[in-house]
């Protein structure tokens, strides 16, 4: 090992598995965001056509349901999902899948909300016009309701995704507390054979986070630029 | 000859309001009949329960002696043989005219994509627009944009065309190019069911002018005789708040 390597303390990185113990809090956090916008897709398309179908139950649910995700902050929800399904329920959830479950929980609700008003601002004459064409249903659906509503969704989902992407910066906080605790247990460890081991960990685990957020943000805001 | 169209005691509510009362027609092949009537007395609703847009409460409507069924299985299919043009601009925005007009011949009738947009040009040709086939609706002005809907409803080879007050939400000086469209289809023979507030061009496109009021057939007669010597009150009342 070269006495540079040594001397700012990254050698403990090249040291048995700890590289891979940072990179993985990095990537679970990466994770939760990816799943947790994938799941909100899906699950708000399918809430958001039930939303349009004038069903007294489903209208007073999904109102609920809405304004509980409105009012709650997400760190709020994340404390609740995750302290009371651990304690209070017994149930033993990680800290990843709370975050998925806090996260698409908001964004299904977000994306429901733009898919339902999406669909409804396209006119009756539309569907109607369509019939009178001989048009079945499915026919208006595929080839004139579903290419408007899209047109109308894009850029409100991808303001909305931008916003998820966003939040994950909140994730990310919670995940740094896991990796610096990590890095804290590599230089324990390391005192003895590492004693600059304390610089190198965190030099890292800040490089790592930069490298994990620029393109997040990159991405943020391209996709806000094209949205506007 | 046998009726194309034949509607038998229809009776139509809106949530237990009656809106058409014991309503009696039939449409010969190449007839053209124009429904006139005060706003409100059910037109409209008339020529959507003829496409089966609406349900009826009792009675039956009747293309080519088939009853038609809003809730069938064979309502898309009744439905082509019907073209419909509407008041307000129907066309798909997301569209362009072209795609518009072939749509459903090639989507709904199957029909050879190149076949079907060599019968819109020629079509968009005859109604003066084919310059516009790779515009957008939002580029056309109403005039424009219901020839558009015309063409739409024509490439279907519909047995009978719908016209619900097609030039009602039109400037006036774009009225004349639309009810020009319609009076040349009537010439060639097509069988039309038209309702219209448009006075002098009632009088010159029909066969047969009904009057409704109140959700039922009033009058019912051959349009000289009805526009210079209508013989009910109530008919004579209604044309006596037009100007023409
Ligand atoms: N969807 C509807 N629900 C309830 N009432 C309706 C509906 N559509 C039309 N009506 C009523 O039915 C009557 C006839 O309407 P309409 O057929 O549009 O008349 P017109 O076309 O002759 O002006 C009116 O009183 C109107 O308010
Ligand atoms: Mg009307």
């Amino acid at each position: 090992m070269s006495p540079v390597i040594e001397s700012i303390g990254i050698d403990v990185l090249f040291k048995g598995n700890n590289m891979m113990r940072l990179l993985s809090g990095l990537m679970a956090a990466l994770k939760i965001s990816m799943i947790s916008v994938v799941l909100s897709i899906v699950i708000g398309l399918v809430l958001g056509m039930l939303m349009t179908l004038n069903k007294p139950a489903i209208k007073v649910v999904s109102r609920i349901y809405l304004e509980t995700v409105r009012i709650m902050p997400q760190m709020v929800l994340l404390f609740i999902v995750y302290f009371g399904a651990t304690k209070a329920m017994g149930l033993n959830l990680s800290a990843e899948t709370a975050s998925i479950i806090v996260f698409t929980f908001w964004g299904s609700a977000e994306m429901a909300d733009l898919v339902r008003g999406a669909l409804i601002s396209i006119p009756v004459i539309q569907y109607e016009s369509s019939y009178a064409l001989g048009m079945t249903g499915l026919q208006t659906y595929l080839y004139v309701i579903i290419p408007q509503t899209v047109r109308r969704l894009l850029p409100l989902a991808i303001n909305l995704i931008t916003r998820m992407i966003k939040t994950t910066s909140l994730v990310m906080m919670i995940g740094i507390v896991e990796v610096l605790k990590v890095g804290q247990q590599i230089i324990e460890a390391n005192r003895k054979s590492s004693p600059n081991a304390a610089f190198g960990v965190f030099a890292t685990v800040f490089l790592l986070y930069f490298i994990a957020c620029w393109p997040i943000s990159l991405l943020s805001r391209y996709l806000e630029k094209k949205a506007a | 000859m046998d009726p194309i169209l034949t509607v038998e005691h229809l009776h139509k509510e809106f949530d237990g309001y009656t809106v058409l009362d014991d309503v009696n027609m039939t449409v010969n092949p190449g007839e053209v009949v124009v429904i006139v009537g005060p706003s409100g007395c059910g037109k409209s609703t008339f020529l959507r329960c003829l496409n089966g847009l609406e349900k009826i409460e009792d009675g039956k409507v009747l293309l080519d002696g088939k009853i038609i069924n809003p809730t069938g299985v064979d309502i898309a299919k009744d439905r082509q043989k019907i073209g419909m043009v509407f008041q307000s601009y129907d066309l798909f925005p997301h569209k362009t005219i072209l795609q518009n007009i072939t749509l459903a011949p090639v989507k709904v009738q199957g029909r050879n994509k190149d076949e079907a947009v060599r019968e819109a040009v020629s079509l968009l040709e005859r109604v003066g627009l084919s310059n516009k086939k790779d515009q957008y609706p939002r580029q056309l002005s109403g005039g424009q944009k219901q020839r558009v809907a015309i063409v739409r409803a024509l490439i279907m080879h519909p047995e009978i065309l719908l016209f619900d007050e097609v030039t009602a939400a039109l400037d006036p000086e774009m009225v004349r190019e639309v009810l020009e469209v319609v009076l040349s289809l009537a010439k060639e023979g097509r069988t039309m069911l038209i309702v219209t507030h448009e006075m002098a061009f009632a009088r010159a496109v029909a066969d047969r002018i009904v009057f409704i009021d109140g959700g039922r057939i009033v009058e019912e007669g051959r349009p000289d005789e009805f526009f210079t010597d209508p013989r009910t009150e109530r008919a004579r009342r209604f044309l006596d708040s037009f100007e023409y």
